[in-house]
């Protein structure tokens, strides 16, 4: 049943659309309260390729990636109403736990936010709550995961040292290794680059353009030129509406929509 | 421009950094003054403490005669009574903390609670004596043992140890907790592994700390009908006792002078526990000092 619902949004999606969608998102809609927060999203994200969402702050970027991984529910006055349909599952389907969602929908956080741990158990703790005793396992999804995230060369003679002793930049790979070493198949990425020297973020956009062979990404930036830089496809978020979403290089070249234009012309935002 | 008064705003400026120093001078006297009556009364307890402190007086059981008298049953009894109170209160504290702050909904009653309970800690000790006597003395018909004394003790001091774990678990970051759930963990495995275990120091800081005020309570153990001339150590959960303070506090209603040297080196114990027990708190706060 759940592939049918796939087929029907693959034939009535829009002409540019020729990829395979990881997620598909159908009249999503999402209040705060009374806060109508995101308002009929409808689009659906590609299945290894690094997809930007961009918008003014407040206009619900980061409302709309937490709402993947059912983050969001985190806050207690939000209701929602639509579907989200990963890989022909609705995330919203109660026999679809959301712990076997998060385990498959990494999320990398907007402040590096390590564990008060040192950095192996940072690293060792998703595949130790999945139940992954063995210490020979551990090592190697641990050195594997550290190499993903480009920090293995930074910090294998300190593995045992606590995290917070990293830089920034550092703690924040740290984290991506973090989300790599459950093996998601999706990763998401909310303003990771917001709290970091230009030298950090662009290291870190660096390994996207990597992690990109392996996972699919959805970034959430406020910056432009990094969506122009890193992504393959944007979306334009305005007021909890998507304004345009189509592949990066026709968004930023010849946007189609007046308030696309405006915003990355710097008009607003 | 022109709407503030350059000259009285000089003028102003002498009688305001008069205030200043003034406000300075009045907090290093009322500093002073707590100091120099804590001075007077360590100073009053060792020059009448010392003299009768010895192994002896230590290892020796209660007597009449102040030359054999010694605190032996009493320090057992101390140490009966917390190896009771201090693992009831822990389980008990640290469970309500974890319940009230990590599941339970923010709503009328827990707010009811949480109020109660922060009132509670500043309920008389006495209160809990004869709530104790009820419950655990005649209605459990624990008598006045070791158990029963230990159990009011964990009653007494549960709300200080519930607000203090509340607090240390307040100041565990959302940040990495939003880490742990965003990797697929359960709600109790963040619990378990991420919030528990940053949370502990403060949580250990305040246990500590509240079975230090239990080591020094008198008037709930009075109540529930310790003894205050006990010539054996207990041996069981089910053992008479005494304790630190009731033995101190019979020794001072005695009229002979001698009493009260003893009463005096008695102290000078009781201080010395309170001291290693504090010293434990501070060392655990700094030692495992979270920086978030």
């Amino acid at each position: 049943m759940d592939i049918t619902i796939n087929k029907q949004l693959v034939q009535k999606g829009e002409k540019d659309q020729d990829f395979t969608p990881v997620f598909n998102i159908n009249n999503l809609n999402l209040w705060y309260g009374q806060d109508h927060a995101l308002k009929d999203i409808k689009f659906d994200i590609p299945e290894k390729q690094v997809t930007a969402i961009i918008g003014p702050s407040g206009c619900g970027k980061s409302t709309f990636i937490k709402t993947l991984n059912r983050m969001v529910e985190m806050v207690p006055i939000v209701r929602m109403s639509g579907e989200i349909v990963y890989r022909d599952k609705n995330i919203f389907d109660p026999k679809y736990g959301v712990e076997e969602l998060r385990t498959q929908v990494g999320m990398v956080f907007q402040k590096p936010n390590p564990f008060p741990k040192s950095i192996y158990d940072n690293v060792a703790y998703g595949p130790r709550i999945h139940g992954i005793k063995n210490k020979k396992v551990l090592d190697e999804v641990v050195e594997k995961s550290l190499r993903g995230a480009a920090i293995w060369d930074e910090v294998k003679d300190r593995l045992n040292e606590n995290a917070y002793g990293l830089s920034g930049g550092q703690q924040q790979r740290l984290c991506i290794a973090r989300c790599l070493a459950i093996e998601p198949d999706v990763i998401l990425m909310d303003e990771p680059t917001s709290a970091l020297d230009p030298i950090s973020t662009l290291k870190v956009e660096e390994l996207v353009q990597e992690l990109k062979k392996d996972y699919s990404i959805v970034i959430v930036t406020h910056n432009m030129q990094q969506a122009a830089r890193i992504s393959d496809r944007t979306a334009f978020f305005l007021n909890g509406e998507v304004v345009e979403y189509t592949d990066t290089s026709t968004l930023f070249s010849n946007p189609s929509d007046k308030r696309t234009e405006d915003y990355i012309t710097g008009r607003f935002g | 421009m022109g709407l503030i008064n350059k000259e009285s705003v000089k003028k102003k400026m002498g009688s305001r950094i008069a205030a200043n120093g003034f406000a300075k001078f009045l907090f290093i006297l009322a500093t002073c003054f707590s100091l120099l009556v804590l001075g007077v009364l360590i100073y009053r307890i060792l020059t009448e403490g010392l003299p009768y402190l010895s192994l002896d007086f230590i290892t020796n059981f209660a007597s009449r005669m102040p030359e054999r008298a010694g605190i032996w049953a009493a320090l057992l009894g101390t140490i009966w009574i917390m190896a009771v109170t201090a693992p009831v209160s822990f389980i008990l504290g640290v469970g309500t903390a974890i319940y009230l702050e990590e599941y339970a909904k923010k709503n009328a009653f827990t707010k009811f609670v949480q109020i109660n309970i922060s009132n509670l800690a500043g309920v008389p000790s006495i209160v809990f004596g004869l709530l104790g006597l009820t419950i655990f003395v005649r209605l459990a018909g624990l008598g006045s043992s070791v158990l029963a004394g230990g159990l009011t003790m964990s009653l007494l001091i549960l709300p200080v140890i519930v607000v203090a774990s509340q607090e240390a678990i307040r100041t565990v970051p959302r940040e990495i907790r939003e880490a742990s759930f965003g990797m697929g963990a359960t709600k109790w495995q963040t619990i378990r592994r991420i919030v528990f275990p940053a949370a502990l120091p403060g949580i250990l800081t305040g246990t500590i700390l509240a079975l230090s005020r239990a080591v020094g309570e008198t008037a709930p153990l009075l109540v529930l009908g310790a003894l205050a001339y006990v010539a054996f150590v207990p041996e069981n959960l089910f053992s008479q006792f005494t304790v630190l303070p009731i033995q101190l506090y019979n020794w001072t209603s005695r009229p002979q002078e001698e009493f009260h040297m003893l009463a005096a080196s008695g102290i000078i114990i009781l201080m010395i526990i309170l001291l290693i027990m504090n010293s434990i708190a501070v060392f655990i706060r700094n030692k495992f000092h979270k920086r978030f």
